[in-house]
């Protein structure tokens, strides 16, 4: 038991090697929350970006209320689904969702709205029908700006997994937390820079397949 | 008992409202260390932002602290300025950890914000300026920091909410504000507590988001609010 006050080396690397089955339970934990809150994210922002591009006086509303789910503080709103789905995965997953919408769907509606008026009308001139259009032209052209927001959505996510360690799960925040109650310097460092690494190889990740999947802009 | 009769219960008891665990006390802590740490941020930031944005350099860095700041989680931040502080010599309990930590959070939107927003004035305006026989100092003052007011708003409105938000954590570190109540009421499974605890957070965040959009629109010049 370590007491505060008491000199512990910085890194106890023995520490590190008897945990590494934890340390690969918890990676785990911490990738699958954020793929499947980033992933169920993302279905619910393309249903609403097409409300929204296609009736464009419901944008307003779906930007107030998931600006509104944004602004509410994770430890909050984990607190606020306990009494409603309990303290398990469902609770995270829900608030890590909703953390992505805002995100999500103002790129998704940014990178539409931003395909140039004569692109548009190049397609119509080539005899695309509308949904043809949409599909072949538009969304093409919007990925870079579509991947940009699940970059950053992603990013925030793997930070904010960190705090559903309160609720039992926390993936690398699970080290973090049970640092600071045994003010254990290298479990506290392993969660960060974990969490960290693990944000910028997700986010370099996207920065590749962003690349990939809009070659015209290679040359420019 | 349901939710709603454990929050009942929780609001009826007396140290609820009196004492160092009441409301009042936890929402004065968390509104404090919250706003001192904006304060902090701002001292130490603006100054070299202003600068930079004036001679129209450092949007790079700007960007870099953007992106770095995203992949740090904010709970990391605080814990390793709890641990630091404590091995400095800091008790438990105290806020300088977690003021530390938030000034750390505020920083960086409320300096890319500032470099973007003055960067942002067209250099024609800032021509014409000259132009008109404005000095370098009346260019700054009477122009560019009008001009990107409302950008420095959002900076510091985006600052102010992920403060009031990361505050609500100090409690994991031992200190108080209103995150005390859900950090309890998880801990000694007091649904009241949390719950009222969680109401009070949100409603905080909401309240400084709002508050700050508003005076966000009131900064902006009248010239360049959208014509009704």
């Amino acid at each position: 038991m370590r007491v505060l006050g008491q000199t512990s080396p910085l890194v106890d690397w023995d520490w590190i090697g008897r945990n590494l089955d934890q340390i690969a339970d918890r990676t785990w934990q911490h990738l699958s929350l954020t793929a499947v809150s980033v992933g169920i994210g993302l279905v619910i922002s393309v249903a609403l970006a097409i409300v929204a591009l296609r009736w464009r006086w419901s944008y307003t509303p779906i930007t107030w209320v998931t600006g509104l789910l944004y602004t509410i503080p994770s430890l909050a709103l984990f607190a606020l689904l306990v009494p409603v789905v309990g303290l398990n995965a469902t609770n995270a997953v829900i608030a890590l969702t909703s953390y992505t919408l805002l995100i999500i769907i103002r790129n998704l509606v940014a990178g539409i709205d931003g395909v140039p008026e004569a692109v548009l009308e190049a397609a119509d001139g080539m005899g695309y029908t509308r949904r043809a259009r949409f599909w072949k032209m538009e969304v093409p052209l919007a990925l870079p700006v579509i991947i940009a927001g699940l970059r950053i959505a992603t990013v925030t996510t793997v930070g904010l997994v960190t705090v559903t360690a309160v609720l039992g799960l926390g993936g690398y925040g699970y080290f973090i937390l049970r640092g600071l109650n045994t003010f254990f310097w290298t479990q506290i460092l392993v969660g960060v820079v974990l969490s960290v690494v693990l944000a910028t190889i997700l986010d370099i990740g996207f920065l590749f397949l962003q690349k990939a999947l809009s070659p015209w802009a290679r040359r420019a | 008992m349901t939710t709603w009769e454990s929050v009942q219960e929780f609001l009826s008891e007396p140290t609820t409202w009196s004492g160092p665990d009441s409301i009042w006390a936890r929402l004065g802590e968390h509104i404090w260390v919250s706003v001192a740490a904006v304060i902090i941020a701002g001292i130490l930031v603006l100054p070299l932002a202003v600068w930079l944005g004036h001679i129209r350099h450092g949007s790079g860095i700007a960007t870099a602290l953007v992106n770095i700041g995203r992949a740090v989680p904010s709970f990391g931040i605080l814990a390793i300025a709890f641990l630091v502080l404590v091995q400095m010599g800091a008790g438990v309990g105290e806020p300088w950890a977690v003021l530390v930590a938030l000034v750390a959070l505020a920083a960086p939107p409320m300096f890319t914000n500032t470099v973007a927003g003055i960067q942002a004035v067209q250099p024609a305006t800032i021509e014409s300026a000259r132009g008109m026989g404005l000095t370098e100092r009346e260019v700054l003052t009477g122009v560019e920091l009008p001009l990107s007011a409302p950008l420095m708003m959002e900076g510091l409105r985006i600052a102010f909410v992920q403060v009031i938000a990361t505050a609500t954590l100090g409690a994991l570190v031992a200190w108080g504000g209103l995150g005390r109540y859900i950090v309890d009421g998880f801990a000694q499974q007091d649904m009241g507590k949390l719950i009222v605890g969680a109401v009070l957070v949100g409603l905080l965040a909401i309240a400084a988001e709002l508050g700050l959009s508003a005076m966000q629109r009131a900064t902006t010049p009248r010239g360049m609010r959208p014509a009704r």
